[in-house]
């Protein structure tokens, strides 16, 4: 079978054009960084209001646990029939699709965001304060530094979710690499569907390590032990990815 | 909701098909799991492999590992076996990690004081590590409960009935009502194994609530 595999993805003719699997791989990446962009924009703004007031925690902490357990091709479909008619051209696909993405990735940026607001060390926040900082130069400059590794590794589990579930937009008849997945499945073509599969498997890790990276580099030195001695937290471990952050809805 | 009149007994037999295709992985996952956190745990040298190890497990998109997993085991496609083992896959990746930190959120001198009473290393962590150790362990289950009852519904794109075929069934229809009956249902079943396991963890946890009884 892996040989089977292998040859599909040797095949050349694989890889062009309007269909090909870098055409997927782009469209892909379109769907996922851009439902991503948009989670973050509504969420590291409220995580961070959450996590500074500790104003509304009681209600989003349940609606995050309610919004984990709507299942992603469920409200795909919902939302295509409601959307779609309403819509025209490209957007009709493109709107319910982003949506469902947009929901799926809130939950782990939004929890990773205030619980790490609220994990700052309190000595931390008491010296801004003595310091003379304000309530925002408190936010700006100690406890989004501080909070930023659990922020970077609720977005690096959301990136993973959005990634693995952007595959279901394949099922209203988006692109993506899911294309590969639901139309081998349709014609009964299983190396490209095991194909498609490996694909997505292997963005989906080469994108987490990009953002590992990126976590590497903007993440403070003085939080990751790397620098002089501190005690290490858990951006040290590499995958820092807190087990309450992390839900997969594909 | 006429049509959830006229179909609820179906619902109600594919509720039961989704409860037991993400229910038995759970308790599959957290049996693998166990001992998995307990090496990361006990030996410290492994708690990065076996961490990051399982944690890749979880990036497999369940589409993919849905495929995949007949063509690696030589099971039908059609087989449920194939959802089976992928959910306990995915318990696995997010239990360890809990596990492991469960147990090593035990105080040492608790530990120390067991071993001081005579209890040998396997009475020691039936009757002391592991119990401590449920409050984070189930907090870890809670979440892949949730996970587990919203990916079961994927299988119906391999053709695996449960809630997830009233998506299908309404889409290819245009029909709204059973994609919102099953949303609705899934996330009433979610619901339904987090507050098991809140009970179950408020059973094997009396001594918490004493605790918050005499304060």
């Amino acid at each position: 079978m892996i040989s089977r595999i292998l040859a599909w993805l040797a095949d050349g003719a694989h890889w062009q054009g309007d269909d090909g699997i870098l055409r997927r791989v782009v469209e892909h990446l379109e769907y996922s960084v851009t439902a991503l962009l948009i989670a973050a924009l509504i969420a590291i703004p409220l995580g961070l209001y959450i996590g500074h007031t500790g104003r509304g925690r009681f209600l989003v902490v349940n609606a995050l646990g309610a919004a984990r357990a709507i299942p992603s091709l469920g409200l795909l479909f919902l939302a295509f029939l409601w959307l779609g008619p309403k819509l025209s051209g490209d957007i009709a696909f493109l709107a319910p699709a982003g949506l469902v993405l947009v929901v799926l990735a809130i939950p782990p940026i939004l929890s990773g965001t205030y619980a790490g607001v609220e994990g700052v060390d309190p000595a931390a926040r008491d010296a801004a304060v003595g310091m003379g900082m304000r309530g925002t130069e408190v936010l700006c400059h100690v406890e989004l530094p501080c909070a930023l590794p659990l922020i970077l590794s609720g977005t690096r589990s959301a990136m993973l979710q959005v990634i693995a579930t952007a595959t279901i937009a394949a099922v209203v008849g988006l692109g993506g690499l899911g294309r590969f997945l639901i139309d081998g499945l349709a014609v009964r073509d299983t190396p490209q569907t095991a194909s498609g599969a490996v694909l997505v498997a292997i963005l989906a890790l080469l994108v987490d390590m990009a953002l590992a990276l990126v976590q590497r580099l903007v993440v403070s030195p003085g939080l990751t032990g790397r620098y002089g001695k501190v005690s290490p937290t858990d951006a040290e471990t590499g995958t820092a990815i807190p087990a309450s952050a992390l839900q997969q809805s594909v | 909701m006429t049509w959830l009149r006229g179909h609820f007994f179906d619902v109600l037999s594919l509720a039961g098909q989704h409860i037991y295709l993400a229910g038995v992985p759970l308790v599959l996952g957290l049996l693998i799991a166990l001992p998995l956190g307990w090496l990361a745990c006990r030996y410290r040298v492994l708690y990065p492999f076996l961490i990051i190890g399982t944690g890749l497990l979880y990036t497999i998109p369940s589409l993919a590992l849905f495929i995949m997993l007949p063509l690696l085991l030589g099971t039908r496609i059609l087989d449920p076996i194939n959802v089976l083992i992928a959910m306990t896959i995915y318990t696995v990746a997010l239990l360890v990690r809990t596990v492991a930190d469960g147990l090593g959120s035990v105080p040492d001198v608790v530990n120390q004081a067991a071993t001081a009473m005579g209890y040998k290393r396997v009475r020691r962590f039936m009757s002391v590590e592991l119990p401590l150790a449920v409050p984070v362990i189930s907090a870890g289950l809670r979440v892949a409960a949730v996970s587990n009852v919203s990916i079961v519904s994927v299988a119906t794109l391999i053709g695996v009935s449960q809630l997830g075929s009233l998506f299908i069934d309404g889409f290819n229809r245009a029909f709204m009502d059973p994609i919102l009956v099953g949303v609705v249902a899934c996330v009433l079943l979610a619901l339904l194994f987090d507050l098991a396991i809140l009970g179950g963890t408020r059973l094997l946890t009396p001594w918490q609530r004493a605790g918050k009884a005499s304060s």
